[in-house]
Formats: structure tokens, C-alpha cells, sequence
């Protein structure tokens, strides 16, 4: 191969025919383009009359370079060119294409992926053992060499992980033998470890680093603050001022995963962070599931959500708040402070608070509840809801729950209550029990300082045991719980303010309402409240940040997830465990990205490869395209391209360029005709004979309108659903075959927009002779795949009272060829009445947008061109009485897409005549 | 020597277009209304026209006896003027008239022997004789005038351009040329001269085809002649064209100033026109002055 700059060619030699070039310019210049005879009797008026122009008898010199750059074209691709060629470069011994391989390089992985394949076609040349290893996804063992078409194969495998290198990468390298070169594909962002593995890797031999400058975003966690979701993201401080989109994701109430935000991140030039807050209604925070940044591929660009940003809404009742003015005394005072900084409280009268189906539902010393109440509460709690009652004064005077066990409370309540460490009692306040491991609480450490000095008791009972989650010293419950259909009942003993007990002073109580799931402040970073535990992924992030299901992966030791960031040993994504949830993001609240940089010793390249470009067949294509317009410019030059007999030439450039104007005329053409008279359509269903019978029924009918009424239809035309406008047509009429395609997503976007805008479509299954309506023949099926993507009303049978029976002839059957009965219109609403001494509903609104039938009524209505009718229908006198009733049908039919309702207006008529004083 | 077959063919093919010919004609000459045919006044001729008082100078023998004994005075009867007129036509035969530029305008000598015979047959209805010009057919009445001058129109001569003959026109008759007349303008000339000479008035009507009057042509073009006697090369037509339609407006110019030198008339008509604008100027013409 020989190679001029970036271009080899494959057989050079053949460049030399190059040389002919002159003298094919001095050959053509000589000869002119022959000319044209004509016969033209005025020559006699021409003779004598010379050339302005003399050098005209020579080809143009744009011709001739045509020509010559035609012909060099077809010189230079047979040569074979080549764009790029690939050159041997030097280098022996084992290669190791090392990758960083971490979610930074996601944008780029294709181009990356693609450079090693050049690099391993390079060490295939040289025949070198060469591995392929991913920083971020270290191979076991040795290093795996092997020969390059091997690694070339596993290619498509390698792909990028949701997380960095580590240090341990720097080990597992100086743990080999062996000397190899190392040609290392670099992400572009710096990574710890990354020094001690450069400088591992440079003693084994000489290293290469390819590295292209790209700012990589990262967004980190939003975390809540102050009514806000503040979203912040990071990327490598270089780059100019940029806008990022950030959208937050969702299930709406529909469970459809939707966008509910929409922000922009705007980055100064060179700043490293761009911070923004987002204000959502609670209802949506709750919804969102993650945030991601529009038009980033990678895993940094998403991160999702768990409870942390979730806010339960709460709802707090206290019984009977009389006294006045006296805050700390207030039943509610402790839960308000302990919950405002967690959850969204709500206030306000049972009845409404449980319309706004809050998470909890707090009861503070509430005893009675109304019947009404109690049902809605009760039904709120099975659906999930979750009720926390506290006790008090009240509720021990009341009898709830003495006799029998109440639904919304846990136990049955012993007459009372009890006080100990009172002035009138004996013993001293009791202390709490340590929690037992079936306990929420189990692990909570219980101040010295937690005393309950009076509380309600709850009757001993063969299930008490199970529901007490929290106890005294003495044994007697503290807190008891049951489960109702899906939600759960809990009972603090005591009060929710310091009048029975400390608790609510102490952090014991602010800690418990977290356990139960109340409040729901992330605390679980706490690595040794982890310790134990096992998490299962729900979803899992790959390095692109797609989402995948991860239910099929192994529990994760709830340790791991401490650091909330992802690591080779925890992907990101969305850990559950008990009670919570737990997301792992590629970036922590405090990450930061920062640009690799390499010692000036070693060579960094970019990552753009030059792959070999074969040109042959461009430069021959080229080369044919050059002809052609020689061809045309000769014709052009000769005057074969204009003047008389040039209409050849002319009609086809004229197709060839303005074909699509033509089209765009006869479109106006059709729609100036079709809009300025009154025109029924069918639809093209590509079986040729049912659209030749669809038009010559319509145009039956459109004659008899003309005959008979006061609509005098222009003759039909067919129309295509999917190219043509419908919007023109009153009516449509749709033959329905077997085997007709479906309607593109554009076509059913315009027949729904067709619908809605008061058209009118008759479906005719034209099976109704072998098939009753919906008992699914083939038609049947097909008319039912059709509709499913139409916007179509209920439908019902037509009603003896519909309008169709009376917009011009007073009718009670719809025949066509066949006389079933089985017609279907758009369903009356449900509220209409017989009117007083009327014979019909009063139903005045809406032209019914469907009818659907199977009486293949075109074919009832046919006539030919000479006004012939095409297709017997029944027999005898009794099948031409059907088939006028046929046609008195259309008449009604097409009288009501133009007049409407217009004659169910005489249900006014004993109004009118009323108001008149007949 | 030609075969019985061979002369049938060639009758057939000859006779072929008569009919159409005629057809063509009969039609073109029905399109005009005979209104003013006839003199319209008192002269020589068979038929009454009007009674009128007898004037000094008026031959005795003119007064109508038997009207005059109605009356006190003498009234003379007067007959229409029925001179019969001898038009003469020539039309123009030569290859030259062949040509049409397009498939759907007819030929130049095809429209020329239309408005031709079609002049003639409404001649011939007016009363006048008419004939060609040569010593073929001279001016007579009645159908068979009529074929044979379209069997004798059908002809065509091989001569790239014709000039009129005025052999056999009648001193002081009324004579037609139609032709492209781009061929030498002496002929013409001569033939106008001759025919002004011997007190003979008409028309020139020059038939042109479309493309004669705009040159539509671009690029190296080589033009001949029908015929194929005459032939010029360009290199570049379109630099031609207003050279050429100089030459064209200067040789109408000069058939205008030679028919109003000789007291004849000059239209030109194109064939992609309807034929019977120039029809009604040809007979217009012919009617209006006998």
C-alpha cells in the first residue's frame, strides 16, 4: 500500500493513467457537441448570418472539467483508495488495554469500545498476547491473556460499571508477574488509587493513556431543607457555562411513570457545582421515585430517591382542647414538636382528615368517635392506614373498650387506669422494660430518666401477650399494637403530653415514633443501626443508569449500605429492608469530580480512532453522478434541454423536482372540491371491488338525496385515513374486510380528532346475513381491532326512539342487502325521560358519532353509471319495499349528520304551543 | 410503369384527404353568415330588385308599362346587379408550406388550402366564379369547381419555396395569394406587379407557424430547409433570435408596403390561430369592393 497523507491506495500504479487527463482535455476541447438538425423553412431568413460568439464551437471549459473530474474520479477509485489506512505500528510483548470502566466513561463507551477493537486489530497484526481488563471490574487471578480476536469476540461484554475503580486495583496489578505494555483508556476523572496504579503499571513496561476532555455531571442526593428539595450537581470544573435539565420522575395516580418537574441547573464557566431548590406539594414529593439529568447517559446522571425525601403526612386529634392558652399541657404539644421537623401534619375534623387519606392518623386522649366516624376510620386503617392512639384522662373515664375488644384499639381496657408514685400511692413511677427483640423498639437504649406514673391498663387477655411491643418494669404494657386488614392499631398507655409520664419529654419518644414508622427522619446511615441487617434490591442502576429490576439479586449486608455511595461491592439503587428503604447513589452529598491529570511523561491520546475508510465506492458513485450531469449539461449545451420537442427532457426534471407541488395542488384541488358542496366519503379499504360497491352506494344515496330532499350531494369520493384530510367529509362510510390493515398511530390521532369534531363514521361488518352483531366473525374481530383505538362512546342498540327514526322518514327498521336489527348508536344519557304525552325521549344534544351494523347497506344503495340499481335485495315487491327502506335509511342517516337533533325538538312543541295560550 | 395496383393505391392515397378537405372547408365556409351576399343594389342581372319613379335620361324601354298604368307617372324596375366576379386563387404548393411544429397545429399548407377552398365555396355560393391561377383551372361555377380544385390543392410541389403564378388571371379579376412567402421575394414581387398591371386587386395572405414567429431555438443547430436546398449552421441558436425576427418583421414589412403600393391587401395569419379569423378577413375583403 502506498500512502499519500491520510489516503493509501490499494492498486497505486493505476494513478498513473492520471497523466491521459491532459490530453483528454485538449481531445474534448476540440471537439464540440454535435448539433442538432432542424427543419425550419425561415432558414432562408437566416442566411448570412454569423456567430457573435466564436469560440462557442469548443466544449465549455465547466463541461470539460466535468468531464475530467469524471474521469479522474474513476481513476482514482479504481486505484483503490483507502482513508486512513492502518500502518503497523511497533510494539512487542503482552499488551493490557485496561478501561477504566466506570459510569464516567457511559457517554463515550461506544467510541471507547471502538478504539480498543482498532488497538486489538493493531495487536492482531503484531500478533501480541493482549487482556482487556475493566478497572471497575476486576478479572480474578492472573491477568487473562489471550489472543486478540478472543477478546475482540467479548467485546460487547465489556461494559461500563455504576461505580469507580478502587485502590485495590493498584494491588491486584503489582500482585503479577510478567512485563506488558499498558494502553489505558481513561474516563477522564480522577479516581483514588489512581497514582499508585499509574505508577504500578509503569514499572511492567511503558504506558499509553487515552483520554478525551468531557465534562462529566454527577448529580448528588437532594436532600430536604426547609420546605425545599435542594438539588445540587456536580461535574468536573471545566467547561463553560452550561444549562442542565433535571427532571424529577414519578408514578402518577395512575401508576404511569411520569415527569412531575422540570428545573434547569445553570454552571457558571469553570464553577464545579450548580445548586438549585425545588418546590413540590407534598402530594408529588411523595411521588417522586428519582431525579435524573436530561441528555446525560450515565449512572452519576440518576439518583434515586428513598424515604429521606418522602414526608408522611400525619394528622393529629386530640379530645376536647378546652383549656386554653396553655401549650405545654396541650395533648399535642410533645407529637407537634417531635413530628414538624419529619412530616407534613394536618389539621382539621376527622371526616375531612381522612378524605385527605394521611399516612398516620394520631388520636390524642379521643374517646368516642362517631358512628359515621368510626366506619371511615375503620375503613382507612384496613386499607393501610396506620393509628396511633395515646391515653389519657378520657379514655380511662370512657368505656371503651372494657367489655369487649374495640376495633380501633389494641386491647381491652381495664375500668380506670391506674397512678403509682403518687402523692395518694403507694410505690414509686415506673421505669420502662427493656424492649424485647420482637419489638420495634428492640435496640432503643432507655434513659434513667423515663418514668410513667399513671397509666391505662390493658385487660390480661390470651393475645396480649403478642400485641405489647413496649412494657414497665413491672410487666404491664406501655405500648401495645394489632394488626386491622392491612394497617395497624398502636396504643401508648399513656399520654401524649408530660402529664402521666416523662416519656414525651425524653428522646426515647421522638426515637420511638421513627421505629413505628411515624416520623421518618433518615437515620439509617447509623452504620452500627445497620449492623445485622439485610437489604434487598429493588432496583438496581446500571452504568448508562438505566434501571433494572433487581429482585432476582442476592440481600445485601445492611453494613454496606452505610455509606449511601456505591462501591464494586454495593451497586446503586434501591435497597428495601423491614420497613424503609434505602437508596445507594453513584454520587454521595459530597462527592466531587475532578479532572485526571497525567505526568507530563507519559503520552496521553485522544480517544477519536481513524478507521480505515475504503473510498472506491464513493469516488465511483462520484464518478456516475458526474456522468449523469454530463449527460444532462451536454444536453443542455446542445439545445436539446430547451427549445421545441425539449418537453421530454423538460416533464421529467419537472417530475423529478416538483413532483411534491403537484401533489400538494391536486390536495387543494380535492379539498376546494370536497369542502364546496356537500360530499359523502368511504374509506379506501384496499380491496378494490368493496370500494367500487362503497362508492356506487354512496352514490345511491347521494342521488336520492338529490331526488328527494334539500341536500344535493356532489358524487362521493374515497378517502384515505392515512393521507387524506377528513376533517372535510360530514360522513364517512367504512366497509369493514377481514383482512384490512390497521390505521397508523397518525391515522387513529386524525380519525379521533375526526370524531370529536362531530364526524360521523358507519361501520358496516356487512356480515349480518351469517353473523349476528359482536358473536365475532372475522369482520366482527376486525371492526372490534379497529375500534379499540378509536375514541368511541358507549354504544347501545338504537332505541325506538331514536332520532334516526324520524329525520325525514319515519322509520323503525335500518336494512341494507340484509334486514338485521342489530344497529348500534351512541348510548343515550342515562338521565333521559319520557317525555309528558310524547312518544320519545328528550334527548336534544349530540349527533350519535358511530352507527355500526352489518346490513351492507351499500350494496342496498348501489346504482351504476347509467343509474342502475347493482344488487338485488330480497325478493320480489317485498325486497324492493326493503330496499327503498334501505334508502329512506340513508336519507334519514345522512339528514341527521347534517341537522342533528334538530327534530327531536319537537318534544318542545307542548311548551311552545303552552306559552302561545293554545 | 406503374402498376394498376400501385395506381389505385396512389388514387386512394390522393383522393384520401379530398373529402376531409372539403369537409374542413365546407365547414370553415359555413361558420360564415351569407348576410350581405350579393350586390345589394340595382345594375345588370335577372332578378327584381326594386320599382322606382322614372328619371330623365332613364331608357324608355326600362319603364315597367304595366306598373306605370297603376300610377300617374312612369316607374322603372330595376334588376339586382349580378355581374359575376372571377376570383382567382393561388396557394402556395412548395415544401416550405409542410411544415408544423407541432402534431396538434396543422400544416401551413394544409390551412392554406382550407381557407382556400373554403373561400371558393363561399365565392361559389355567392354567385362569383372562382379558379386557380396557371391555365389548370380556370374560374367556373358549380361543385364540380369545387373538387376539382381540391383534388388540385392536395398536390404538392417539391420546390423549397413557391412563387405565385399569374398565368391565367383575367385583367380587372380579383385574385388570392396564399403563402409563407419566405422564399425569394422577387417572385412575389414580379407577380404582384404583373397582375396590378392588368387592373387585378387581392389579397397577400401569409400563413406562419409558431415557430416561425418566435425562433424557440438554443445551441449548436444546424437548420435546413424542407426541402433540404437550403441550410444554415449556428453555434448558438438563441443568439439568432432577434436577428432573425428583424429579418422577419423587415420581410412582412415590405409584402405590407408592396400590397399597398398595388392597391392589394396583406394579413398574416398563424396556423396555431383559428382559421376563421382569417377567412372572414378574406372574404370581408372580397365581398366588400367587387
Amino acid at each position: 500500500m502506498w500512502t499519500l497523507g491520510p489516503i493509501g491506495f490499494a492498486a497505486p500504479f493505476l494513478l498513473l493513467g492520471l497523466i491521459v487527463l491532459p490530453i483528454l482535455w485538449l481531445l474534448l476541447r476540440a471537439v464540440p457537441p454535435a448539433p442538432i438538425t432542424r427543419r425550419f423553412p425561415g432558414v432562408v431568413l437566416l442566411l448570412g448570418l454569423t456567430d457573435k460568439e466564436s469560440q462557442s464551437d469548443r466544449t465549455p471549459w465547466w463541461l470539460l472539467l466535468l468531464r475530467l473530474l469524471a474521469v479522474a474520479a474513476l481513476f482514482i477509485g479504481f486505484a483503490g483508495p483507502v482513508l486512513n489506512p492502518s500502518t503497523a505500528k511497533t510494539g512487542s510483548g503482552d499488551l493490557v488495554i485496561a478501561l477504566d470502566g466506570s459510569w464516567a466513561g457511559a457517554a463515550g463507551w461506544a467510541a471507547r469500545i471502538e478504539l480498543v477493537d482498532g488497538l486489538l486489530d493493531e495487536a492482531a497484526r503484531t500478533n501480541r498476547r493482549t487482556a482487556v481488563i475493566n478497572l471497575a471490574d476486576l478479572p480474578t487471578g492472573e491477568i487473562p491473556f489471550a489472543a486478540p480476536s478472543e477478546w475482540q469476540d467479548k467485546l460487547a461484554n465489556l461494559q461500563p460499571q455504576p461505580w469507580q475503580p478502587t485502590d485495590a486495583t493498584s494491588d491486584w496489578f503489582a500482585a503479577q508477574s510478567g512485563s506488558f505494555e499498558t494502553k489505558w483508556m481513561s474516563d477522564g476523572i480522577d479516581w483514588a488509587g489512581r497514582n499508585d496504579l499509574l505508577a504500578t503499571l509503569e514499572d511492567r513496561g511503558p504506558v499509553t493513556v487515552y483520554q478525551s476532555p468531557r465534562t462529566v455531571y454527577g448529580l448528588r442526593p437532594p436532600r430536604y431543607e426547609d420546605g425545599e428539595i435542594v438539588v445540587s450537581v456536580v461535574r468536573t470544573p471545566i467547561g463553560n457555562a452550561a444549562t442542565i435539565p433535571l427532571t424529577a420522575i414519578g408514578l402518577d395516580p395512575a401508576g404511569v411513570e411520569r415527569q412531575l418537574q422540570t428545573i434547569d441547573l445553570d454552571f457558571a464557566a469553570g464553577a464545579p457545582l450548580a445548586e438549585t431548590a425545588l418546590v413540590l406539594p407534598p402530594e408529588l414529593r411523595n411521588r417522586v421515585t428519582r431525579f435524573e439529568l436530561t441528555g446525560q447517559r450515565s449512572a452519576a446522571a440518576v439518583s434515586l430517591t428513598d424515604d429521606s425525601l418522602k414526608r408522611r403526612e400525619i394528622a393529629l386529634i386530640a379530645g376536647g382542647e378546652t383549656r386554653e392558652a396553655l401549650d405545654l399541657l396541650s395533648p399535642l404539644h410533645y407529637l407537634r414538636e417531635a413530628l414538624t421537623p419529619t412530616a407534613d401534619l394536618i389539621n382539621g375534623t376527622l371526616s375531612d382528615i381522612i378524605l385527605a387519606n394521611p399516612d398516620v392518623v394520631v388520636l390524642a386522649d379521643v374517646a368516642t368517635l362517631g358512628g359515621l366516624e368510626t366506619e371511615a376510620l375503620t375503613t382507612w386503617v384496613e386499607d393501610g392506614g396506620m393509628l396511633l392512639r395515646f391515653a389519657g384522662p378520657r379514655l380511662a373515664a370512657s368505656d371503651l373498650g372494657r367489655s369487649e375488644e374495640d376495633p380501633l384499639l389494641p386491647v381491652r381496657l381495664r375500668a380506670g387506669g391506674r397512678t403509682v408514685g403518687g402523692a395518694m400511692s403507694w410505690g414509686e413511677p415506673k421505669a420502662l422494660a427493656a424492649f424485647p427483640d420482637t419489638s420495634p423498639f428492640f435496640g432503643l437504649p432507655i434513659p434513667d430518666d423515663v418514668t410513667v406514673s399513671a397509666q391505662v391498663m390493658a385487660q390480661p387477655d390470651p393475645t396480649l401477650a403478642t400485641r405489647v411491643i413496649a412494657g414497665l418494669a413491672d410487666g404491664t404494657p406501655l405500648v401495645t399494637r394489632k394488626t386491622l386488614g392491612l394497617g395497624q392499631v398502636v396504643l401508648v398507655h399513656v399520654t401524649a403530653n408530660a402529664e402521666w409520664s416523662t416519656l414525651p419529654l425524653s428522646g426515647l419518644f421522638v426515637q420511638m415514633l421513627e421505629r413505628l414508622a411515624i416520623s421518618t427522619r433518615a437515620d439509617t446511615s447509623d452504620p452500627t443501626e445497620l449492623a445485622g441487617t439485610t437489604w434487598l434490591p429493588t432496583t438496581v442502576l446500571d452504568g448508562f443508569g438505566r434501571l433494572q429490576d433487581g429482585k432476582a439479586l442476592a440481600g445485601i449486608d445492611g453494613e454496606l449500605l452505610a455509606t449511601r455511595t456505591s462501591s464494586p461491592t454495593i451497586g446503586p439503587g434501591l435497597y428495601s429492608g423491614q420497613e424503609s428503604q434505602i437508596a445507594v447513589n453513584v454520587i454521595g452529598p459530597d462527592t466531587t469530580l475532578s479532572v485526571a491529570a497525567w505526568p507530563a511523561r507519559i503520552p496521553v491520546e485522544g480517544l477519536a480512532s481513524l478507521r480505515e475508510t475504503a473510498l472506491k465506492g464513493w469516488l465511483l458513485t462520484a464518478a456516475m453522478g458526474l456522468l449523469i450531469i454530463d449527460i444532462l449539461a451536454s444536453l443542455l449545451v446542445g439545445g436539446r434541454l430547451r427549445g421545441p420537442r425539449a418537453n421530454v427532457a423538460a416533464s421529467l426534471l419537472a417530475m423529478m423536482l416538483f413532483a411534491p407541488d403537484a401533489q400538494a395542488q391536486t390536495n387543494d384541488a380535492a379539498a376546494i372540491a370536497a369542502t364546496s358542496q356537500v360530499v359523502l366519503a368511504h374509506v379506501i379499504t384496499g380491496d378494490k371491488e368493496t370500494d367500487d360497491i362503497a362508492q356506487a352506494g354512496l352514490l345511491g344515496v347521494s342521488r336520492t338525496l338529490f331526488q328527494r330532499t334539500s341536500i344535493e350531494p356532489a358524487d362521493p369520493v374515497a378517502v384515505n385515513i392515512e393521507t387524506d384530510e377528513l376533517a372535510f367529509f360530514p360522513f364517512i362510510y367504512w366497509p369493514i374486510i377481514p383482512d384490512q390493515a390497521l390505521p397508523s398511530r397518525e391515522a387513529y390521532a386524525k380519525l379521533n380528532r375526526y370524531l370529536r369534531a362531530g364526524g360521523m363514521i358507519m361501520f358496516d361488518t356487512r356480515d349480518a346475513d351469517t353473523a349476528r352483531f359482536g358473536s365475532g366473525s372475522p369482520e366482527g374481530r376486525k371492526l372490534q381491532a379497529i375500534a379499540r383505538g378509536l375514541d368511541i362512546p358507549a354504544i347501545e342498540p338504537i332505541p325506538d326512539d331514536h332520532v334516526l327514526t324520524r329525520t325525514f322518514y319515519l322509520l323503525q327498521d335500518f336494512p341494507g342487502r340484509y334486514a338485521s336489527r342489530d344497529i348500534w348508536v351512541e348510548a343515550a344519557p342515562a338521565g333521559a325521560e319520557l317525555s309528558e304525552g310524547m312518544p320519545f325521549r328528550n334527548l336534544n344534544d349530540g349527533v350519535t358519532p358511530v352507527v355500526i351494523g352489518g346490513n351492507d347497506w351499500a350494496r342496498a344503495w348501489a346504482i351504476d353509471a347509467a343509474g342502475n340499481r347493482m344488487f338485488p335485495v330480497g325478493r320480489g315487491t317485498a325486497g324492493e319495499r326493503q330496499r327503498e327502506i334501505a334508502l329512506r335509511f340513508g336519507v334519514n342517516l345522512i339528514m341527521h349528520v347534517l341537522t342533528g337533533n334538530y327534530k327531536s325538538d319537537q318534544v318542545h312543541v307542548p311548551a311552545l304551543l303552552d306559552r302561545l295560550g293554545q | 410503369m406503374t402498376s394498376a395496383q400501385n395506381l389505385r393505391a396512389d388514387a386512394h392515397r390522393l383522393a384520401d384527404p379530398l373529402p376531409a378537405l372539403l369537409a374542413q372547408a365546407d365547414h370553415l365556409a359555413s361558420t360564415v353568415l351569407l348576410g350581405d351576399h350579393g350586390r345589394r343594389r340595382a345594375g345588370m342581372g335577372d332578378t327584381f330588385w326594386q320599382y322606382r319613379s322614372a328619371q330623365a335620361g332613364d331608357d324608355l324601354r326600362r319603364i315597367d308599362w304595366r306598373r306605370s298604368a297603376r300610377a300617374d307617372s312612369n316607374f322603372v324596375a330595376d334588376k339586382e346587379w349580378q355581374i359575376a366576379q372571377s376570383v382567382v386563387l393561388w396557394v402556395d404548393r412548395a415544401s416550405s408550406m409542410t411544415f408544423t411544429s407541432d402534431d396538434d397545429t396543422p400544416t401551413k399548407a394544409d390551412r392554406a388550402s382550407a381557407l382556400a377552398l373554403a373561400t371558393a365555396i363561399l365565392l361559389d355560393r355567392g354567385g362569383e366564379r372562382v379558379g386557380l391561377t396557371g391555365m389548370r383551372l380556370p374560374p367556373r361555377r358549380g361543385a364540380g369547381q369545387i373538387g376539382q380544385m381540391a383534388a388540385i390543392l392536395c398536390e404538392t410541389d417539391t420546390t423549397d419555396y413557391g412563387a405565385p403564378d399569374v398565368k391565367g388571371i383575367m385583367p380587372h379579376a380579383r385574385a388570392v395569394f396564399i403563402s409563407d412567402f419566405l422564399g425569394d421575394i422577387s417572385g412575389t414581387k414580379e407577380a404582384l406587379l404583373k397582375a396590378a398591371d392588368n387592373g387585378v386587386r387581392g389579397a397577400l395572405l401569409q400563413v406562419l407557424d409558431a415557430q416561425e414567429e418566435s425562433f424557440p431555438f438554443h445551441g449548436r443547430t444546424i437548420f435546413q430547409s424542407m426541402g433540404g436546398g437550403f441550410q444554415h449552421e449556428t453555434l448558438q441558436a438563441s443568439d439568432l433570435r432577434m436577428r432573425y425576427l428583424d429579418r422577419l418583421a423587415a420581410r412582412k414589412d415590405e409584402l405590407a408596403q408592396l400590397a399597398s403600393g398595388t392597391g392589394w391587401q396583406f394579413h398574416t395569419h398563424h396556423t396555431n390561430t383559428p382559421a376563421t379569423s382569417a377567412l372572414l378577413w378574406l372574404y370581408q375583403l372580397l365581398s366588400r369592393s367587387a
